[in-house]
């Protein structure tokens, strides 16, 4: 959609700048002037636009609109669960009495959102099988560090100090490795069998005195269900070692399993995939931890406890006997919290059960539709996402990268490409529940156009996507002379 | 085809001699490799004086979406090491065995270039030949 | 009203529709999809609450939510770290708009470049705010990112023993040992007036406005630092940044803030923003993601996520650091609240802050039994005042009056850096929120104690 004047986003904020322009009207002082403190500590050169309210207003509207988004077009990317993220959710944390409360004021003041929060550790605990819940973790990354630190405190509390090794599915997301490395381990690779399940064979040689644990996503990152995963956390807790579950894709698993109960020790949830918190180009996420009961007195802190007393339960902050310490400023992103718990008491019991079955259902729905003209590589019932791989079109020149930039001109956002690495051309698809059959067959023969296209005009799916703002961008020049932020042409 | 009048490392570098008296070696990496990373954006390199050591981690080569180690084909003290490439690391992708070198190294001896592959060996190697 | 199945309205396939698309794939039940799952664990008991309908829901949260003070019912002075300020209506008009708020990362830049922009100026505008070449994307609060900068001038540096000053956050402290305590670096706390720093420090930490609200000569910490080789690591606030000096002036190395007063809500501590700069030469040991400019296949100009290399999904075990998803959405309210703002309305904000605090100072100081240990030296908005009876009684009775006091820094871990005749400390913050009536009434609930 073209756009005139300033609404066109050519121009970046300084340069929309004019001198005398103001964005707001500051309120009067209201108190006698008060002397400044040394000359020497005060600025003169802050470089900030001048641009007034409407111009700013034109200006973010525009940008907003280059956007794919879930509101906007179907987005199947593969691993981050790109559902509907219900309007109340967000309405409910604007309340004033969430949105407007200070993190250090006194409990007394704060006992409806130590009350929500205490409730949601009690869902999520419920709802993964677990006992103890953190909610301080931040994004899911930061959950990771959080649970890694505390499979090494409680290790060390034993004085088991020699173990030093974490060993990491070959399919695993790149944040499990590196926040194994944060916290200190040596990562060694768990390979996969031929059905995409943890080879067990490879599993007995890693375990060991020297083997701290495993990192395991389930399902797996090929959006298959480990059928031997049982079986994993038996052989590592034989061994002494503790297992870690990444919750990335626990969409699939609602209601129908609980990760407690086959023997993870704890793991993180990622509330803004499986419980519908907004990604917002990015984040805020939230990625709560969850752990069986050796490892509670080494959550991070806070957590929140509740006390009986004559008029109902008091809640308070409290801090772990043993905790691996404070991940952030305070107490973990609380708006987000404020939208997985509106979310959760939405749904229930029956409805998060529907949310898995719906998400598998509409992922295997693909998965019968298109395994004909894509080649699918573990050809099995896949959970909330395909892993399919454009091997086939490779033949004619056209790769995996090709079909997801050609699915972009025909208003679907791609699925995720390249990953997991062990399977050539990925393309994984991740439909969520949230969609209908309507949308889905659409999808279905945009992909089979895409085939005939890799066909007919080869060339042509090479050079898409036709209709985007822009079109393959040079990603190299970019890293090699890194331009990251406006300056002043001299 | 790569290039006869040098030497192969099974990591992908090249050795050639430049001047044999002062037992001074260029060092490189093949056009295999170039095309495998794709565009290469970054070198992570030592400084000239310092040592690098038969097939020790002597730096590192940056694509757009990939991180590899380089690995010193040889034994010695860096003589120089290829400033072009700070602002034109694409160099190596245009021409990797001339204008993209890398560093030149004085080797303790040069007899330790007889246990590379030899140009044949190494195409043979990467089956390109 | 009853029914057996329940439909939410989340999901849009119905029974029926379910068996349709079962059948395409031979199949009756959408349980025999999860057959993988051993018997004796699939279908656990699910002990939740029955669904709520959305006025159930806002009804049961409104309840919940009306438990709490919120900070906008009445005068409130406290800050340390957490800070009230004005929000500009189009901040959040902007930011909730669905093409931002249901995006995620910018993965595909083709579809993403409102996203990407959007990051593009808030690297500039940041840079720009704390004197500093280059920032990134964001963090995920001021305390990680400033642990992140301890670690980031340990990588740079090659050294592992960091001075963290004495009048830093606890809290950030903290966070400063939970991210370092597994890589064997030795965290000291140093006295502010006089710093020790060796040949083998990483890095020197220091608070800009400080904890406790004064304001410490940067530039003799920088020249401190870089004498032996170590860097200087400051983390900042934002809006003191209207108007005071940046940390960039004087040479820091690496600047983070907390960028919650940038157009955030307090929200009972997150989701927050961290700020994070650098200087250009340090940029490969950064953590984050970044923006670049670039071009396309056609020479248009476009953004992309760029340097991915440092970055978890390319380096795996040997990235700058395991962030993923950071908190773009308030990076990019923090965008539109500077854009808006504006270099006048900043430095009008920072102003503002600054005189009120200086006057509730300077009243406080005159009332028996009050007085202002630290006030010798400049501060911004908040002061530390040492009470004539134990803060958390004092914070009781002003909120009789709907008064929220300031930060009660007589118990730990706020009290362990101060001297032991200051017992009785209240960390009392001041911003444009509160007006010259707040601040009236503040001293009149003091001037019950004396």
């Amino acid at each position: 959609m073209l756009k005139g004047g300033s609404r066109d986003t050519g121009k970046l904020l300084m340069e929309r700048s004019v001198p005398g322009r103001a964005g707001v009207v500051a309120p009067p002082l209201d108190v006698p002037e008060q002397p400044l403190p040394d000359a020497s500590m005060l600025r003169d050169d802050l470089a900030l636009p001048e641009v007034s309210e409407p111009e700013v207003v034109q200006y973010f509207t525009a940008l907003s609109q280059q956007n794919f988004s879930i509101d906007t077009q179907f987005y199947p990317l593969g691993s981050c669960t790109m559902k509907y993220n219900p309007k109340i959710n967000d309405e409910m944390a604007f309340l004033p009495g969430f949105a407007a409360i200070h993190p250090l004021q006194p409990p007394d003041q704060s006992q409806g959102a130590l009350e929500l929060l205490h409730t949601l550790q009690e869902y999520l605990g419920e709802i993964t099988g677990m006992s103890g819940v953190s909610l301080a973790t931040l994004a899911g990354a930061h959950g990771e560090l959080a649970g890694v630190l505390m499979m090494r405190a409680y290790h060390h509390s034993r004085g088991d100090t020699g173990r030093i090794k974490m060993a990491i599915p070959d399919s695993a997301h790149g944040t499990n490795p590196a926040s194994a490395a944060m916290a200190g381990f040596e990562v060694v690779t768990l390979a996969s069998d031929e059905d995409g399940n943890v080879d067990l064979e490879a599993l007995h040689e890693l375990v060991g005195p020297d083997l701290a644990g495993v990192m395991i996503t389930l399902p797996s990152t090929l959006g298959l269900f480990d059928r031997n995963i049982v079986e994993v956390c038996r052989i590592v807790h034989e061994a002494g070692g503790l297992v870690y579950g990444d919750g990335a894709n626990m969409n699939a698993l609602l209601g129908r399993a609980k990760l407690g109960d086959l023997g993870f020790d704890v793991i993180h949830l990622n509330l803004h995939k499986t419980f519908s918190t907004p990604h917002g180009g990015g984040g805020p996420g939230a990625g709560p931890v969850c752990c069986a009961p050796i490892l509670e007195p080494y959550l991070a802190a806070p957590i929140v406890t509740a006390s009986a007393n004559g008029s109902g339960p008091t809640y308070a902050l409290s801090n772990p006997e043993q905790s691996i310490g404070k991940m952030s400023g305070y107490h973990g992103n609380f708006g987000v919290l404020v939208r997985a718990y509106t979310y959760i008491r939405t749904l229930g019991d029956a409805g998060i059960k529907s949310i898995s079955g719906n998400a598998v259902l509409n992922a295997n729905y693909l998965l019968g539709a298109l395994k004909d003209i894509y080649y699918l590589p573990y050809d099995r019932t896949c959970m909330h996402e395909v892993v399919l791989s454009a091997d086939w079109q490779r033949a004619r020149g056209v790769s995996g990268l090709d079909v997801a930039k050609r699915l972009l001109d025909y208003g679907f956002h791609a699925p995720t490409m390249y990953f997991p690495l062990i399977v050539h051309e990925a393309l994984m698809i991740e439909p969520t529940e949230s969609e209908n059959r309507y949308t889905l067959d659409a999808f279905i023969e945009a992909l089979r156009q895409i085939n005939r296209e890799s066909e007919t005009d080869p060339d042509m799916v090479h050079h898409a996507p036709h209709t985007t703002p822009v079109s393959r961008l040079d990603e190299a020049g970019a890293a090699r002379h890194p331009d990251l932020r406006w300056r002043p042409k001299t | 085809m790569s290039p006869e009048d040098r030497k192969y490392t099974r990591e992908h570098e090249w050795a050639k001699v430049e001047d044999a008296d002062a037992k001074l070696v260029s060092v490189g990496i093949t056009h295999f490799a170039q095309d495998e990373l794709g565009d290469i954006v970054y070198f992570d390199l030592p400084n000239a004086g310092d040592s690098v050591a038969y097939m020790q981690k002597m730096g590192e080569v940056e694509s757009v979406k990939a991180v590899s180690d380089l690995f010193s084909p040889v034994t010695g003290r860096i003589d120089a090491v290829n400033s072009e490439l700070v602002d034109h690391p694409e160099l190596v992708n245009d021409d990797p065995f001339e204008a993209g070198w890398i560093m030149r190294v004085v080797l303790e001896d040069l007899g330790e270039l007889d246990t590379l592959m030899s140009a044949n060996e190494y195409d043979e190697y990467t089956g390109a030949s | 009203m009853t029914t057996a199945h329940f439909q939410s309205h989340y999901i849009p396939n119905t029974e029926r529709e379910q068996a349709e698309m079962l059948a395409t794939l031979g199949l009756t039940s959408i349980d025999e999809l999860f057959h993988d799952i051993p018997d004796e664990y699939r279908n656990p008991p699910l002990n939740l609450p029955e669904p709520l309908s959305e006025l159930e829901i806002q009804r049961e949260l409104a309840g919940l939510a009306s438990k709490n003070r919120s900070l906008g019912s009445g005068p409130s002075f406290l800050g340390a770290g957490s800070y009230h300020h004005f929000i500009p209506a189009i901040v959040k008009a902007l930011m909730t708009r669905g093409e931002f708020l249901t995006a995620y990362t910018p993965y595909q830049p083709e579809v993403s470049q409102g996203t990407l922009q959007v990051i593009y100026e808030f690297q500039t505008l940041i840079s720009s705010l704390f004197g500093m070449e280059v920032a990134n994307a964001g963090m995920y609060d001021g305390a990680t990112s400033l642990a992140e900068g301890v670690l980031m001038a340990c990588r740079v540096t090659n050294r592992e023993r960091v001075a963290v000053s004495d009048t830093v956050s606890p809290t950030y402290l903290q966070v400063i040992r939970t991210y370092c305590q597994a890589h064997g670096i030795d965290i000291e706390v140093v006295r502010h007036w006089e710093p020790e720093v060796g040949d083998d420090t990483a890095c020197l930490v220091v608070q800009y406005p400080n904890f406790y609200g004064g304001l410490e000569d940067l530039g003799d910490f920088a020249q401190l630092a870089h004498g032996h080789g170590a860097l200087l690591v400051v983390s900042t606030d934002p809006t003191a940044c209207g108007m005071l000096n940046p940390p960039g002036h004087y040479s820091a190395d690496i600047v983070t803030g907390e960028g919650q007063p940038l157009g955030i809500p307090t929200s009972y501590g997150g989701p927050y923003l961290g700020l994070f700069t650098c200087k250009e030469q340090y940029i490969r040991q950064m953590p984050s993601r970044l923006v670049g400019r670039t071009v396309d296949s056609q020479g248009r100009t476009g953004y992309v996520l760029t340097l991915q290399t440092r970055e978890q999904h390319i380096r795996r075990e040997r990235a700058t650091s395991n962030i993923c998803t950071n908190e773009a959405l308030y990076a990019l309210a923090s965008t539109i609240y500077l854009a808006a703002m504006g270099r006048q309305g900043l430095k009008q904000v920072a102003e503002l802050c600054y005189h009120k605090a200086h006057y509730a100072a300077s009243r406080i100081e005159s009332l028996p039994g009050y007085n202002l240990p630290f006030q010798r030296g400049p501060f911004f908005q908040e002061f530390v005042v040492q009470c004539p009876a134990p803060p958390a009684e004092i914070n009781r009775k002003l909120m009789e009056r709907n008064i929220l006091g300031g930060l009660d820094i007589s118990v730990p871990p706020y009290s362990a850096p101060l001297p032991p005749d200051l017992d009785k400390g209240m960390l009392v913050c001041v911003t444009e929120m509160n007006s010259k009536e707040d601040i009236d009434a503040l001293v009149a609930g003091l001037a019950e104690f004396n």
